[in-house]
């Protein structure tokens, strides 16, 4: 077998138009998630200001259903489900928003469990003496639970962005122009399926690493307290 | 010992080679059916499908049926003859012929240069064709500058997915799926309002979804089926021909379509 790349060369702009739609699918998916998040974090912490004698609200259980169906059926179902299905209820959602959405619902799901297990790890007391001094319950979840929750959790939220990341590659089954999509599309035209798929995995890989410093970059700034003490 | 033996093999030998000669011979005698031979006999011997929906499948009551079964009682109805069906695969529906084990292929048999050296084609009886399809309300498009701004749903790397790509403007939107299963979905729920597929498979589609049916509004290639039979089998030719040419005429072919693809003749096929 001889390797010959020079058949990608025509297509180019493709593989950019799929490495462009991947990009941005993540970056919003990534920011939107992480915020719907901490949201549901919020609702469902026993501690705050929604919860009634340690148990949550119903607004609480309800996102706690939420977190549940997302994490416990296949992303690829959510994806067809939002796409295929809800047009039978007369919602019509286009292909790039029910990837973007399912992308959201599904990172948000599984971050806020990320998230819920660094606040748990919070100390109660802590928790009463911020009340004790004077910040409110919105105040106290800010700054004394959610960002010493973030920087213990906060390799894990990276690794969950990334897996979103990578596993955007199966919005291209709904005919998103991502960047496997870009892939498959040049495979059935030149039928060089190994050279398609090696570059696709490299810059998926590229991806991937550079997703991971920025991530890391960005940590650095936030929780730049812990540089010089425990952490 | 040994000569007895040597004896033995020499005669199976001889014996193998007289069979395979009578077999040769049986087979060249096989002497096609012209329509003499057909009207003398009372019956008509036609390949159909039985897989293939909806030009020939297995109904529920078991008997063969589609627009191929129903070709081939017309013709037999019109010859006032018997017919005798004859269940055939894609792959041996021309050594039936070439055998005389049938009369006719009525199985929806494109016609091309291979096929053409070894067996005749009558008229174009049935549509095959690759178009663009829409709902029932969907306007016809006469021309490929017309798919313009249209968003057209259809499975990544078939034969419609090249011609299509190659012939629609730059601003048409191609969606491609994974399979055919998914590019129909994508046309149901009505995410994409045209898809780009077979006649066949929308017919399928139309069988299934009769409020969304798709609807040709533009082709983009056409290979329609033929009815084969032998070579320079003349008579029996220009007779299936001419009722070809009536069933066209008197509306028979168009009533087939509708039963069987639920919709209209393309323009080459219609009188």
């Amino acid at each position: 077998m001889t390797l010959d790349f020079s058949t990608l060369l025509p297509y180019t702009d493709v593989i950019l138009e799929g490495l462009v739609t991947t990009l941005w699918l993540t970056v919003v998916t990534t920011v939107v998630g992480i915020a719907l998040a901490v949201v549901v974090a919020y609702f469902r912490d026993s501690a705050s200001d929604t919860a009634r004698d340690g148990r949550p609200s119903l607004v609480g259980r309800l996102l706690g259903g939420y977190v549940e169906v997302i994490r416990n059926t296949p992303f690829i179902v959510q994806l067809f489900f939002l796409f295929f299905g809800l047009p039978a209820l007369g919602i019509s959602i286009s292909a790039p928003v029910a990837a973007l959405l399912a992308m959201i619902l599904n990172l948000g799901a599984y971050t806020a469990e990320i998230l819920r297990a660094g606040i748990d790890s919070t100390l109660k007391g802590q928790h009463e003496a911020a009340r004790a001094l004077g910040l409110s319950r919105l105040q106290s979840f800010r700054h004394v639970v959610l960002v010493p929750a973030f920087s213990r959790v906060y390799p894990s939220l990276i690794s969950q962005c990334i897996i979103v990341m990578l596993g955007s590659a199966v919005v291209s089954q709904i005919s998103v122009f991502d960047l496997t999509y870009a892939a498959n599309f040049i495979q059935s035209r030149n039928f060089r399926g190994f050279e398609v798929y090696l570059v696709a995995t490299a810059i998926y890989l590229l991806l991937a690493v550079g997703l991971r410093l920025l991530f890391e970059f960005v940590g650095r700034r936030l929780f730049a307290y812990r540089q010089g003490g425990s952490a | 010992m040994f000569a007895f033996a040597k004896n033995r093999f020499s005669r199976r030998v001889v014996l193998a080679l007289c069979c395979t000669v009578v077999a040769c011979l049986t087979a060249l005698s096989a002497q096609a059916s012209d329509l003499e031979t057909i009207e003398q006999r009372g019956t008509l011997r036609v390949a159909v499908p039985q897989d293939f929906p909806p030009f020939g499948s297995v109904g529920t009551d078991l008997q063969p049926q589609g627009y191929d079964i129903d070709m081939a009682h017309y013709l037999a109805d019109q010859m006032d003859v018997d017919l005798k069906l004859v269940t055939v695969t894609s792959a041996n529906r021309i050594p039936f012929l070439q055998t005389d084990k049938v009369d006719l292929v009525i199985s929806s048999l494109g016609k091309n240069p291979e096929r053409a050296a070894v067996i005749d084609f009558t008229e174009a009886y049935a549509p095959f064709f690759l178009g663009v399809f829409g709902t029932p309300e969907a306007d016809p498009i006469d021309e490929s500058a017309g798919l313009s701004g249209k968003t057209i749903g259809v499975t990544r790397g078939s034969v419609e997915d090249m011609e299509l790509s190659d012939l629609a403007p730059s601003d048409t939107t191609i969606q491609r799926f994974e399979d055919n299963a998914t590019t129909i979905s994508a046309f149901l729920s009505g995410q994409v309002s045209y898809i780009a597929t077979g006649n066949v498979v929308a017919a399928q589609i139309a069988e299934r979804n009769t409020e969304r049916a798709p609807t040709m509004v533009f082709q983009i290639k056409n290979s329609p089926c033929y009815i084969g039979l032998t070579q320079d089998n003349d008579a029996l030719k220009a007779r299936v021909d001419a009722l070809i040419e009536q069933a066209k005429q008197d509306g028979t072919l168009e009533s087939m379509s509708q039963k069987w693809f639920h919709t209209a003749l393309p323009d080459d096929l219609s009188s």
